[in-house]
């Protein structure tokens, strides 16, 4: 059948400067996609497979490639927007579901770009973070409510409850679960190196824990999400951490699925499957229908690993998410991860991404309300992600509630990503999102690993400044501290959700 | 700035309200003649028993009879007047006065173990959000709190608090930022036989509110200081913390210092901390919190507004000025300046 | 001109200056105040050569601004004397307050006792002159913190450490800190580093410990061995640049 539908506008337009290339052939080596190619000493391009990664410009000694976005758009629609059009033009040909990569696209406002920070003046000095202690140290899981002291006759005091084990922190930015599978190797490697320098910690994602990550094992968090990949007795007991996936930001209530073709000998091994099979996670776990088969679960990994580990439980932030954290605090997990509808991934229904879901700026507010409300705070800790882009969306959101945060995209930013959206299509030419190895090689993990180091300092040391202003030298006295937040031109519902005031108030 | 002041006499040996005046006035420097107030502990002997409520009444035609009400709903209550004042040209009873010497009826509360105290919380919690033209700012027993927008004399003239007898003393000379000239914004804060003083800004007040809330504690008078009041009630009196470690748990060594102590003290202060982070008061301040048997003073952990402590045999003195002290007691014979965080106690021992 | 006498008793601050300016105006080369009690700002910006004896307690900022004056307190001293002084010299029969000698830029301040927090905070130095802090026992936490100039001295002679918390010379860039008896090294701040005195430090020490000692009326040979102090000096002029980066 010859398609009516004929061809669409190229999203982009390459094209080489002839005066200014060498030929080099740098971005012929480069471009994953095949975007170039030289002929008689000429670079000719092909525009139509371009993602706009921005490798070939990277990497061109005299800046001689242009990119531009959208070289020839549709007739301008409010309603018919490129996107829509192009949507039903890909379901006319197909009829299937469309996937996408990266996080959700529409134009939704930013909550967190309409909070405004506080700092002091004249009434209370303000610290520099330089010279006076400024601590960002944050233990997570569960915390006594109270505790059972007893004096000894020589008037000190024993301490007679014992604490549940906590992950210590010493700055409150963690990394999100990213499956070994969907990033490579030397993506994980990286961030496992920059959060081992940084005093934090990362998420596994459920690809298994390879082998050559046990170095850096205490501080990893590993998860076990509804597929079970990976997960053996072997691998609970090097997490520091463990975590239950329940649900996902990017994709709420479905499931997960890695495409056999990426599916090769190492990650067969770590995830436990045949080579070249899919990996498919179910959209509920099959041994949970309900919330008592959550906390057995929870228990189950405990028991398992002799309630030595905290066990945190993930859920995408929808529209009840208090009343089900609030039940999950009560399952004996010791943190809840709340993840906005702004998360990333590799790769989404474009509908999903688009349009299930809340902002996790509203989803942590409201949590931590009903926590409060319901007297359990100190049951769980509350780790937000999902659209987490700078140190100052980490100020809010733990003066929102949360004590503290996953970044995704963000870290795979500081590896060169350029969030061109085509995680999906396993051809990263950044290394990252992609097993081909001659891609994977270009990720060098002990540079990969500085640039992640630093941008967790970078960010740290932004937060202390931002503390600091606001007269604040420990991060607890920032949690759930929203008197020092004030909102800008956000709706009084938003505001009574959020519990701040207005600017100006 | 604001001045602050405190004195225990350990024997229980009772001192009036002539001296404190004195030194409190010392501190004019520290304040704006927008709010003083002082309190005494053990100024009611004649109804020791009964918790003595204070309430401004902004009219005691229409909201009294809701509060009386409130009170006989809840207990009996033995005796009520109107606390006696003097106008002054600069101080007049914007707000009626009144104490109320009040037993609650504990059996309304069976399942607390202390359930007298549960229910004048509850009673001041109620009257506070709800009754609109009453504020209860004292409900201790055998104490009393007077306190006004004014000059520290001013406000002492106005109550004459020369009259009143107290083994136990703490007065506030107040620089408000947040609400001026509110009668019900000046210090000392109280619930039941609880009583702050604060110098300073509390930067943490939105978490502290936050988790005191959470308890079922109202922050009804838009200052930091009365959530100090409500956390030392929580922490000693619900919690059964001993002082000394309430006052850990809201001014906690730096991690650093926890991590270099020794396996049990670690343990025990790693424990206060994860417990009570959000307890935690951030931003610069010195607080004198006392009680029917003893009297605390501490400052933030970094220090950042002044404390200084003195002695004179059985009385202890506390305040922001080694002379507002020597200003009250010539006589004092030792003078110190306590650690960042490190209170300074005194109990009662008779 | 004899010692002029003042009662301080119950007299506000600002007619107290009032009268001590008037005096130095008039050739006042001795001033007494006697029953000083809290009194703040005493010789407030006062300059010129007056000796100004004061018995009691006074209030905070003793002597902020002084050009030139001499000040000697026999009682404890309060909040910050010394603030951003300027010349002349304070001499505490006592302890003193936090931030002792704050931004000071010239002068001498000797406490025979303690002092407290954020002690010589911003002591600065330009050319000739060079502020002195000298403290008889010991000082608290975050002493000498952004120094740009000057010398702080401690002598311990209370025979605990000089100093033993945390943020001793944080941000420090320019002058001295010299402690007698060392220190532990884990309450160093940001910036600071421990040296050995050279021959030259050690003269100007031993100058400022005789100094005290005359002041005092102690006998300074406890106090002359030269292999117990150490020198606290800046490790770098621009502590902090390392922590930005340019767009």
């Amino acid at each position: 059948m010859t398609p009516s539908i004929g061809s669409l506008p190229p999203k982009y337009r390459v094209t080489v400067d002839h005066d200014r290339c060498m030929l080099c052939g740098r971005c012929v080596e480069n471009c994953a996609y095949g975007a170039f190619r030289m002929e008689n000493d000429r670079i000719l391009t092909n525009s139509r497979v371009c993602t706009a990664c921005h490798r070939c410009v990277a990497f061109c000694p005299r800046d001689a490639i242009d990119v531009s976005e959208r070289p020839l758009d549709y007739r301008s629609h409010p309603v018919w927007t490129r996107g829509v059009r192009e949507a039903i033009y890909n379901q006319a040909r197909t009829g299937k579901i469309v996937l996408s990569g990266m996080g959700n696209a529409l134009d939704y406002p930013m909550i967190f770009d309409r909070l405004v920070l506080d700092a002091c003046q004249v009434t209370n000095p303000s610290i520099d973070p330089l010279r006076e202690p400024m601590e960002l140290r944050t233990y997570l899981g569960k915390k006594p409510q109270r505790l059972d002291l007893k004096r000894r006759e020589d008037g000190e005091v024993d301490l007679l409850t014992e604490l549940a084990p906590n992950l210590c922190l010493e700055t409150p930015i963690m990394i999100g679960h990213m499956s070994y599978g969907a990033i490579s190797l030397n993506a994980q490697l990286s961030m496992a190196r920059g959060v081992t320098e940084a005093g934090t910690f990362m998420g596994t994602g459920e690809g298994g824990l390879p082998e050559p990550l046990h170095p850096y094992q205490g501080h990893m968090i590993v998860q076990v999400a509804s597929g079970r990949f990976g997960v053996d007795i072997d691998y609970l007991e090097r997490g520091a951490a463990i975590e239950i996936k329940i649900g996902q930001g990017a994709k709420p209530g479905i499931g997960g699925h890695l495409p056999g073709e990426k599916v090769n000998g190492a990650i067969s091994k770590t995830r436990m499957i045949p080579i070249g099979s899919d990996a498919i996670s179910p959209a509920p776990h099959h041994d949970i229908y309900s919330i008592e088969d959550l906390a057995q679960l929870v228990r189950s990994l405990k028991e398992a690993t002799e309630w030595k580990k905290p066990v945190f439980v993930k859920i995408a932030a929808v529209h009840n998410v208090a009343a089900i954290a609030a039940g999950i605090a009560r399952s004996s997990a010791d943190a809840v991860v709340i993840d906005g509808f702004r998360g990333g991934t590799g790769a989404a229904p474009r509908v999903f991404r688009d349009h299930v879901g809340i902002p996790v700026e509203a989803a942590v507010a409201a949590v931590d309300a009903k926590l409060r409300n319901q007297g359990i705070r100190n049951e769980v800790s509350v780790i937000a992600s999902g659209g987490i882009r700078e140190s100052t969306d980490v100020a809010k959101i733990i003066a929102l509630g949360a004590d503290a945060v996953y970044i995704g995209t963000g870290a795979l930013v500081a590896l060169g990503c350029r969030v061109c959206g085509n995680c999906y299509r396993g051809l990263c030419p950044w290394g990252i999102a992609t097993q081909r190895q001659d891609l994977v090689d270009r990720i060098d993990p002990e540079v990969g690993g500085r640039q992640v180091a630093n941008l967790i300092h970078g960010w740290t040391l932004e937060l202390m400044d931002l503390m600091g202003a606001a007269g604040i030298n420990s991060i607890e006295s920032l949690r759930g501290n929203r008197d020092r937040l004030r909102g800008y031109m956000i709706d009084q519902a938003l505001m009574d959700v959020l519990d701040v005031k207005s600017v100006g108030a | 700035m604001c001045g602050i002041i405190g004195v225990i006499d350990r024997g229980r040996e009772t001192m009036d309200g002539t001296a404190i005046r004195r030194a409190l006035s010392m501190m004019n420097e520290r304040g704006s003649g927008e709010g003083a107030g002082y309190v005494a502990y053990g100024c009611y002997p004649e109804f020791k028993d009964y918790f003595a409520l204070h309430v401004f009444f902004d009219n005691i035609h229409e909201t009294k009879p809701r509060v009386d009400e409130l009170l006989h709903e809840w207990g009996r209550v033995v005796h009520d007047e109107e606390i006696p004042t003097w106008d002054l040209p600069r101080l007049r009873k914007v707000h009626t006065p009144w104490r109320y010497f009040f037993k609650p009826d504990t059996r309304l509360m069976p399942r607390s173990i202390t359930p007298a105290e549960e229910i004048v919380t509850e009673i001041v919690m109620r009257i506070n959000t709800s009754v609109e033209g009453a504020l209860v700012f004292s409900s201790g027993r055998n104490l009393g709190v007077f306190k006004a927008a004014g000059w520290p004399e001013e406000v002492a003239d106005f109550y004459r608090i020369e009259d009143y007898e107290g083994h136990c003393w703490l007065a506030h000379n107040r620089y408000p930022t947040n609400t001026p000239g509110w009668w019900g914004g000046a210090h000392p804060f109280n619930l039941l036989d609880w009583s702050v003083v604060h110098n300073g800004e509390i930067t943490s007040y939105g978490t502290n509110r936050r988790y005191i809330e959470s308890f079922g504690y109202r922050c009804t008078m838009f200052t930091d200081t009365e959530v100090v009041a409500y956390l030392v009630d929580l922490l000693v009196r619900r919690h059964a913390l001993p002082e000394e470690l309430a006052v850990t748990a809201l001014a906690p060594p730096f991690w650093d210092e926890i991590d270099a102590m020794a396996d049990g003290r670690r343990r025990l202060h790693q424990a206060l901390r994860l417990t009570y982070g959000s307890a935690m008061m951030n931003g610069p301040f010195a607080i004198v919190v006392a009680n029917q048997d003893s009297m605390v003073a501490f400052t933030d952990r970094s220090k950042l507004r002044p404390l200084v402590g003195a002695e004179n045999g059985d009385r202890l003195y506390v305040s922001s000025e080694e002379a507002a002290i020597r200003a009250m007691d010539p006589g004092i014979t030792r003078v110190f300046m306590p650690r960042a965080g490190e209170p300074i106690i005194g109990r009662v021992v008779a | 001109m004899e010692e002029l006498v003042i009662d301080a008793a119950g007299v506000h601050y600002t007619p107290l200056n009032r009268e001590i300016r008037a005096a130095v105006a008039a050739g006042v080369k001795r001033i007494r105040l006697e029953n000083v009690l809290g009194q703040r700002f005493i010789a407030n910006g006062v300059r010129g050569d007056v000796a100004i004896e004061v018995h009691g307690v006074p209030g905070g900022d003793l002597g902020m601004f002084m050009s030139g004056p001499r000040i000697e307190v026999f009682g404890n001293a309060e909040h910050a004397p010394g603030n951003t002084m300027d010349a002349g010299e304070i001499v505490v029969h006592g302890s003193a307050g936090d931030a002792v000698g704050h931004s000071m830029r010239g002068g001498r301040i000797f406490v025979e006792g303690a002092i407290g927090y954020r002690g010589g905070i911003h002591m600065k130095q330009y050319e000739g002159k060079r502020p002195v802090l000298v403290i008889g026992e010991y000082a608290r936490a975050f002493l000498g913190e952004y120094m740009a100039g000057g010398t702080v001295l401690i002598l311990a002679r209370h025979g605990g450490p000089a100093v033993a918390e945390r943020g001793l010379g944080s941000g420090i860039h320019g002058g001295e800190i010299v402690l007698r008896g060392g220190v532990d090294p884990v309450y160093l701040g940001a910036g600071a580093s421990e040296v050995a005195l050279t021959d030259e430090d050690w003269e100007r020490v031993l100058h400022l410990v005789r100094e005290y000692a005359r002041h005092f009326g102690v006998d300074p040979a406890p106090f002359e061995r030269r292999d117990e102090y150490i020198r606290i000096v800046p490790a770098s002029a621009r502590p902090f640049a390392s922590k930005y980066a340019w767009e």
